[in-house]
Formats: C-alpha cells, sequence, structure tokens
C-alpha cells in the first residue's frame, strides 16, 4: 500500500501478510481459479475470430487471418438478414417493451392498496417464471388452427377462416416481441414499484391541496422521482439491443419465418454448433459485443447529458 | 372550498375505476392463456382437434399425462431436472457464499485486483464458441457436471452476499476470534446461519434459472439420458412441428396426439415452479432490491 518503502520490502510484507491470512484467502482463490479458467480462457479464446480454425487445430496451431473473417461477414447475405431482424425485433422490444412497465408500475401503485392489488402484482410477476421453453410450447398450441387465438378471433367475426400465423413470417417480429412484453412485463415493474415506495408522500399532499388532478400528480411528482432508475434501465437494455433471446428464436423459429425470424445470436449458434464453422461465428460474435460496449458507453454518455452531467453507471 | 373536495373526489373516482378496469384487462390476458394450456391438457385428443374452446374442454380425459407417464425418458429427464438444480444451487450459492466472505473482509490482501477480475467477468465474456471449446477441452462435453461447475460462480451473487456479510456486526466475529476460532469456522458457524435470508433469495432466483436453463444441455449434450426436461420438452415442441409442417390438411390425429403430450409435458414441467411460487414470491422482491443496491 505504501508507494515510499522499496519494491522488495513490499513484496516482503504481501508474502507475510499474505501468509497469515492465509485461512480467508483460502476462500477466495477457488473463485479466482475459476474466473481465470472460465471467463478470461474464454475471452482470450476470442483470438480464433482472427484465427483459420478447424476441427484438427488447437487454439494455437490455427494460423492467422487477420480480419479476412470480418471481410467475409460483412459480404455476408445472412449475416445482415440476421442483423435487419435483430435491431428490427429489438426496436419494437424497446419501444413498446420499455414503457409498458412504466405505465404498468405507475398504475399499480395508484392502487389503494389491500387484496386486489397483490393479486394483480402476484398474477403479473408469474410469466417470468416460466422459461422460453414453455412458453414457445404454449404459444404454438395458442396459434395452432384448433388452438385459443383463432377461436377467439373467429367468435370475434375477425377471420373467418383458422390461419396458424407462427408460420406467417410477415407476423413473427410482432409475435416476439408481443410474446417478450407479456413475459417480462409484470416483472418489470417490481424495482419500478420499489423505487416509487421511497416518493416522500407530503409532496402528494401538498399537490392535492393544490388542486392537482391524479394524472397531474404522476405527470410531475411520480415521473420525475423515477427519471434517474428509467435512465439506468434504458441504458441497459440499450446495449443489450444485439443480443437478443436466443432461447426464443431458437423455439419459435420454424422452416416457414426462418427469414425474418433469424438473429444473430441464433446466426452464431447456427454457423458455430451446426455448421462448425468456429471462427467465423466467433468474430461475429466479436463483433456484435463490440458494437454492444459502444451502445453502452454512448447511451450512458446521452443520459449523463440529459441528467445534468451526472452519470448513472 | 367543499366544491374542490367534490371535484377532487369526482376525478379521484374516474381515475380509479378506469385503472381498475385497465388492471382487470391486464390480468384477464395472463390468466386466460394459462388457463386455457391447463384446460387443454386436460382434453381429449378429439376435443383438441376440433378446438372450439377456451375456458373450459368439451371432452376432459387424462390419456396426455398416461402417455407422458408411460414415457420413462420423460421420468428419466424430471430426475436429471431435480438432481441438476438441487446439486446446482447448493454448491453455487456455497461456492459465492465462500468467495463474498473472503471479499467482505477489507483488510484481505489483493483484493483490489480481485474485485476488478469480478468486475471484469460482469461485462465481458468470450461467448458461445470459445466458451464451447473450453468445456469440450475440459472433458466436461456430456458429463452431468457441466450443468453444475460453470454455474458455480456468479459476481452478481458475490456482490449481493458480500454486502450482506458486511453489514453483519464486527463484534460477532472479533467475539468469535477470541474464542480461538479460525476464519472458516466464524463462517461456517455465524455468517452461514446468519445470512439464510440472504441466501435463500440467491439459491431461489439460482434454482429456477437452473430449472429453466435449456442451452446448456443444447449446445454441450448429446447423450438422451442426460437430457432435462426442458430439453425433452424442446424435442418434443420442435418434433411436433415438423409433423404439423409435414400433414398440413393431412392425418390430424397425430398432431393432435403430438399436441396433447406437449401441452402436458408444459404443464408438469411448470408446476415445480408454481408449486414453489408462494415461497418464491416471499423472497424474491427483498432479492431485486438487494441486486439493485449496489456500492
Amino acid at each position: 500500500m505504501n508507494s515510499k518503502k522499496p519494491m522488495g520490502q513490499r513484496v516482503k510484507e504481501f508474502v507475510i501478510d499474505y501468509k497469515r491470512q492465509w485461512e480467508i484467502q483460502s476462500m477466495v482463490i477457488p473463485g479466482i481459479i475459476f474466473m481465470i479458467i472460465f471467463c478470461f480462457i474464454p475471452i482470450y479464446g476470442l483470438t480464433i475470430a482472427f484465427k483459420s480454425y478447424t476441427v484438427i487445430d488447437t487454439l494455437d496451431s490455427a494460423p492467422w487471418v487477420g480480419l479476412d473473417n470480418f471481410r467475409i461477414i460483412l459480404s455476408d447475405k445472412y449475416f445482415w438478414d440476421a442483423v435487419v431482424n435483430t435491431l428490427g425485433i429489438s426496436f419494437l422490444k424497446l419501444a413498446i417493451g420499455f414503457v409498458i412497465p412504466i405505465i404498468l408500475s405507475v398504475m399499480i401503485y395508484e392502487l389503494s392498496g389491500g387484496r386486489f392489488k397483490k393479486i394483480v402484482q402476484t398474477i403479473s410477476y408469474l410469466p417470468h417464471f416460466l422459461s422460453w421453453i414453455v412458453l414457445g410450447g404454449m404459444l404454438i398450441a395458442w396459434f395452432s388452427s384448433s388452438g385459443m387465438f383463432n377461436e377467439i378471433l373467429l367468435n370475434l367475426g375477425i377471420i373467418s377462416k383458422p390461419v396458424n400465423i407462427l408460420l406467417d413470417a410477415n407476423k413473427y417480429w410482432w409475435i416476439a416481441t408481443l410474446s417478450d412484453i407479456w413475459k417480462e412485463a409484470g416483472w418489470g415493474t417490481i424495482l419500478y414499484l420499489a423505487i416509487m415506495s421511497k416518493i416522500d408522500p407530503t409532496y402528494y399532499e401538498a399537490a392535492k391541496i393544490d388542486g392537482a388532478s391524479r394524472m397531474r400528480q404522476i405527470w410531475n411528482i411520480t415521473l420525475p422521482n423515477m427519471k434517474p432508475i428509467i435512465s439506468l434501465n434504458l441504458i441497459l437494455t440499450v446495449s443489450g439491443l444485439l443480443g437478443s433471446n436466443l432461447d426464443q428464436t431458437l423455439v419459435l423459429m420454424n422452416s416457414q419465418n426462418r427469414a425474418k425470424a433469424e438473429v444473430i445470436n441464433s446466426y452464431v449458434y447456427r454457423m458455430g454448433m451446426t455448421q462448425g464453422d468456429f471462427s467465423y461465428a466467433t468474430a461475429v460474435g466479436l463483433g456484435v459485443s463490440i458494437v454492444s460496449v459502444i451502445l453502452l458507453i454512448s447511451a450512458n454518455k446521452v443520459s449523463s447529458k440529459l441528467n445534468d452531467n451526472q452519470s448513472v453507471l | 372550498m367543499n366544491r374542490t373536495v367534490a371535484k377532487e373526489d369526482l376525478d379521484s373516482r374516474i381515475f380509479n375505476t378506469i385503472n381498475i378496469i385497465l388492471l382487470c384487462i391486464c390480468t384477464v390476458i395472463i390468466v386466460v392463456p394459462l388457463w386455457n394450456v391447463v384446460i387443454s391438457s386436460l382434453s381429449s385428443g378429439k376435443a383438441l382437434a376440433e378446438g372450439g374452446f377456451i375456458f373450459w374442454s368439451t371432452d376432459f380425459s387424462l390419456e396426455n399425462y398416461r402417455a407422458v407417464f408411460n414415457d420413462e425418458t420423460i421420468g428419466l429427464a424430471f430426475l436429471v431436472s431435480i438432481a441438476k438444480t438441487f446439486i446446482g444451487v447448493i454448491t453455487h450459492v456455497f461456492f459465492c457464499a465462500m468467495i463474498g466472505y473472503g471479499l467482505s473482509k477489507k483488510y484481505i490482501r489483493g483484493r483490489k485486483l480481485y474485485v476488478a477480475m469480478g468486475v471484469i467477468t460482469m461485462f465481458f465474456s468470450g461467448g458461445m464458441i470459445p466458451t464451447y471449446l473450453l468445456i469440450k477441452s475440459l472433458g466436461l462435453l456430456n458429463s452431468f457436471w457441466v450443468y453444475i461447475i460453470p454455474a458455480l460462480f456468479s459476481y452478481y451473487d458475490v456482490v449481493i452476499l458480500m454486502n450482506f456479510f458486511r453489514n453483519v456486526p464486527d463484534s460477532l466475529e472479533e467475539s468469535a476470534k477470541i474464542d480461538g476460532a479460525g476464519d472458516w469456522r466464524i463462517f461456517l458457524k455465524i455468517f452461514i446461519p446468519l445470512s439464510m435470508p440472504a441466501m435463500a433469495t440467491i439459491a431461489l432466483f439460482n434454482g429456477v434459472g437452473q430449472w429453466n436453463d435449456f442451452m446448456t444441455t443444447k449446445l454441450y449434450i448429446t447423450d438422451q439420458a442426460l437430457y432435462p426436461l426442458q430439453m425433452k420438452l424442446y424435442e418434443i415442441i420442435v418434433q411436433s412441428q415438423t409433423q404439423s409442417m409435414q400433414n398440413i390438411g393431412g392425418s390430424a390425429i397425430i398432431e393432435t396426439t403430438t399436441k396433447g403430450v406437449q401441452l402436458a409435458t408444459i404443464v408438469i414441467t411448470t408446476l415445480p415452479i408454481v408449486v414453489m411460487y408462494p415461497i418464491l414470491q416471499r423472497y424474491f422482491i427483498s432479492g431485486m432490491m438487494m441486486g439493485a443496491v449496489k456500492e
């Protein structure tokens, strides 16, 4: 710690301290070993994005090819299709899926409490605990020609003949977005509700005396108090734009909707795991992570400008 | 004065009514599809093929569940799911608690480096392929331990536990040290019992994650004997999808049988979570808060 002491003495002190602390150090060491093996070795493994790796190679014996893999990616039509789908679905999820939990949490917050509030909360959290495989299976059942959706639409007279919209590629983006919102919107309210419960109630009392309507109170008290947590959530959502849900795609994608369903992650999975093109798939993955980090940093910059130069991260 | 009160009352009443109506609609949107799945899973193949019901089946039958329970591989998948969840949760929580305890001591040498390493793991990862190559070279492909070992550690959980351990009064540790107890003894006999709420939260989140996890199997397991329920369900879904593609307009019987089995498997796969849900709910709200408040 003390930088004025000579190097040798500092090392010596460190060793003595370390030996004295061996018992507590022995608790941390397994974690360090874990991180080195399972986190840092794969980060080193990213170098195969710059190599031509085949099954017979090891990580070190594969020849370097520089940026060749990236050059191929840029001229790959299927990659760009996946990019378009990822961005399309992510922006729909961002535009709708980001706002709904905020509205929902305000609505729940405005309930006067009691049984109904509890029931609404319990039910709205539940879908979060279903896996995408389970939900995918449910969606397939709901959309099937004898399933619930067709039944409702037939009864309402919207359609005259059952259709399976999961086979309609043009509707896939909406299916992906809306099913994601159905699953996660309620869960998204928890954090907002927790922050809202900390808003000083005297604000509302003062507003009431001034004759502010309920909508006005929400607009001028609740939402401004939520601004920091909303921006934090927005930053995290923006940085995850390119990594949209792999499980969801794998279970909902079929031969009919593939053109609109393939996202970058499922493309990486298909190129790497099914076709064995490890270098190519790693290069795609690396490119996505770099763009994600750039998005994270720029979103943080923008939001700190909007929040009076206070960085949220 | 009276008039403003009345006006405010009216405004509030309209607001409350609209609010409750909208929230009722939201609840219905969530409950009805789930209810429909349960009712459909309890329907005969004939009723499923004809459709025509939303809330109540036209022909109840347990044939779908009988078909599921007659399939031994699903029983085995259930056991794999339980085993990996149970072992996974216990080892994960203990491993994270141990590291979190070590790092909660400000005086520990090398703390800054360890914390920096941990933070890096939260933001950067090698991604799918380098991780696959690592798992392969460790010989974990097609091994039950691939469910347990790579899932041992999460720095996020370490931070939560570390913050929890910090709130335990120092005097407890000091008095134990005077009595001659070592760090391990203090950790096991004092800190673990005191941290049960935090550890239960992490255990429940991790348990749901393990139960629902499907990518680990999809990436690293080809041996059917090691398939958990989620993977089994995925296979049934894929199978029924291809069948219904081939059978467009063709035999509806096969399609509805696999649909019935699929629905029954969905219900069975979800049942443990629904049963645990009341316990879960008590913990996860405080857990979300613990996760949100970081140093």
